[in-house]
């Protein structure tokens, strides 16, 4: 990992347990300054547990989670109000609030979080959704909404603020190739846009790959990697080459299986 | 000797749940009314909750207050008649609604309408992450959620049991005038000097802590019904949650309204 980056979201030997169930047994991670972080992993593994914790809407039994340097259990209301100021969030279910119109949506924290008179707002609230593609979608309620748009929506309102951290937690789950890649391109355009650090949580491997920086691996409760997608896909370690060959086939696993491959046809 | 270990371990339990319980109720009043005091002050969001608890309501109050001041002018009618001193009539029916009747039966109905209905808005937005996509947008979801709603029913409160107060004596005068022989003069005559300003005042102080019961408790169950025992999810969880909402105010009702009458004669 490129130690010249500031390294902005920190988790250091974090254990997290729901009950008798271990979820998280000593996870580290750093994210560095405009990266895109992917962590994947089978379902069920805990990758929305570690996105929970950097967001602090979870707390580590033990270990430390730290934000732009400030450990997250030690911050009083006002610190974390601050320290989320600087995010942006699609979570997996999007969570829109039902009862607004779309508009209403992504206007919401310009309302809440600046002092913007209701002109300033219409036009910044309409410029975001001209970006995602939603013109004239504005009176719409969420519930009127495909899955495609009401991601795109989530999407509007989490890059409302132009955050410095956004993350996604499984942004294309339940759409199809078309709308996934309609994500992906949207991402990748906002990102060169507003150049902010971008932490995933996805099991879309391995189209996600190419928009990433690092990759790490959630299984048996730990982190492993974060790596670059090239070693990840090469790497030794026995669970990342068993989740890579698990989801990506043989081929692309290493150059040494790969003529295993070759020879046993 | 296992089961007598089994007990012991249930009443402690139990008696974790009940204080965790009981004092989670307790911070999340202060933490509603700090979010309540503290600038920005907003007067929209209030006054839209003013519309949905208080004038929303009116119709209720209307007909219950009507008819259980026409029940109170049927019922002391029978009573006072015995006695031959129907010229109460008047006092008594005022009496008995603005220090007792008005404030619990407005307040019982209120629950039923609105109270419920704050539980469930606000145990969706639990359940559909909605409450954590506004903590992680750094809206201070009690500010937002809780405040306007708290000071909304301590607004409209007083209002509707003034109303209901105002119909149910009007319905009094209905029975005991128009319907038996009691003189219109004698029954206003007989509240005027009767009706003393503790009875006010004890009508307004109920109506006043019956409004802050319904939205406390009716909006902290919705609030916090992740951390329902019996499981909060899902639409099952609701309902189930806002039943409660709805037995346990109102019971809360019945008991600081004996607490109320007991401190205050």
């Amino acid at each position: 990992m490129k130690q010249d980056k500031e390294i902005i979201i920190e988790l250091k030997d974090v254990h997290k347990s729901f009950g008798s169930q271990k979820v998280l047994d000593g996870v580290n991670l750093q994210i560095p300054a405009g990266t895109t972080t992917v962590i994947v992993g089978a379902s069920g593994q805990g990758k929305s547990v570690i996105l929970k914790h950097m967001l602090g809407l979870l707390k580590p039994d033990s270990g430390q989670v730290r934000v732009f340097g400030h450990d997250l259990a030690q911050c009083n209301k006002a610190d974390m109000q601050q320290i989320r100021s600087s995010f942006g969030v699609l979570f997996q279910n999007i969570a829109l609030f039902d009862s607004m119109s779309v508009y209403d949506n992504v206007a919401l924290p310009l309302r809440e979080r600046t002092h913007s008179n209701e002109k300033q707002i219409r036009v910044a609230v309409e410029d975001k959704l001209a970006l995602m593609g939603l013109e004239g979608q504005e009176d719409k309620f969420p519930a009127q909404l495909s899955g495609g748009m009401k991601k795109r929506v989530g999407l509007a309102r989490a890059l409302m603020l132009d955050p410095k951290v956004v993350f996604f937690d499984e942004p294309t789950t339940g759409l199809d190739v078309n709308k996934s890649n309609e994500i992906y391109r949207l991402f990748y355009r906002t990102q060169q846009q507003l150049n902010y650090t971008a932490v995933i949580v996805s099991h879309d491997v391995p189209k996600i790959f190419k928009l990433s920086d690092y990759v790490a691996l959630m299984a048996n409760s730990r982190l492993h990697g974060p790596l670059s997608p090239e070693v990840f896909q090469l790497s030794d370690n026995p669970l990342i080459r068993d989740f890579v060959l698990e989801t990506m086939g043989p081929i692309y696993s290493s150059e040494t299986e790969e003529s295993l491959l070759y020879e046993t046809l | 000797m296992k089961l007598v270990t089994k007990y012991i371990a249930l009443l402690g339990s139990e008696t974790m749940y009940f204080f965790a319980w009981y004092g989670r109720l307790g911070l999340f009043l202060l933490t509603s009314v700090f979010a309540l005091l503290r600038p920005p002050y907003k007067v929209m969001p209030v006054i839209r909750q003013i519309r949905f608890i208080g004038a929303n309501s009116l119709y209720v109050i209307v007909f219950t207050g009507l008819f259980t001041g026409m029940v109170l002018g049927l019922q002391g009618y029978y009573t006072l008649n015995k006695f031959g001193s129907i010229g109460f009539l008047g006092a008594a029916v005022a009496i008995s609604l603005i220090r007792e009747l008005g404030p619990v039966l407005a307040a019982l109905m209120v629950i039923g309408r609105a109270g419920s209905a704050i539980c469930a808005e606000v145990g969706i937005m639990r359940n559909s992450e909605q409450i954590d996509a506004l903590e992680c947008m750094a809206i201070d979801p009690f500010r937002y959620l809780i405040a306007p709603k708290l000071l909304a029913a301590l607004i409209s409160m007083p209002l509707l049991v003034c109303i209901f107060d105002v119909v149910g004596i009007f319905g009094g005068y209905l029975v005991g005038v128009h319907l038996f022989d009691v003189g219109a003069g004698a029954y206003f005559q007989g509240m005027y000097q009767n009706v003393v300003w503790q009875d006010l005042e004890m009508g307004f102080v109920k109506s006043f802590v019956f409004g802050l019961l319904m939205v406390w408790i009716s909006s902290a169950r919705g609030f916090y019904l992740h951390l329902e025992r019996d499981g909060g999810f899902g639409a099952e969880g609701v309902s189930r949650t806002t039943t409660k909402a709805v037995v346990m105010a109102s019971v809360a009702v019945l008991v600081w309204d004996y607490l109320v009458s007991a401190i205050m004669l």
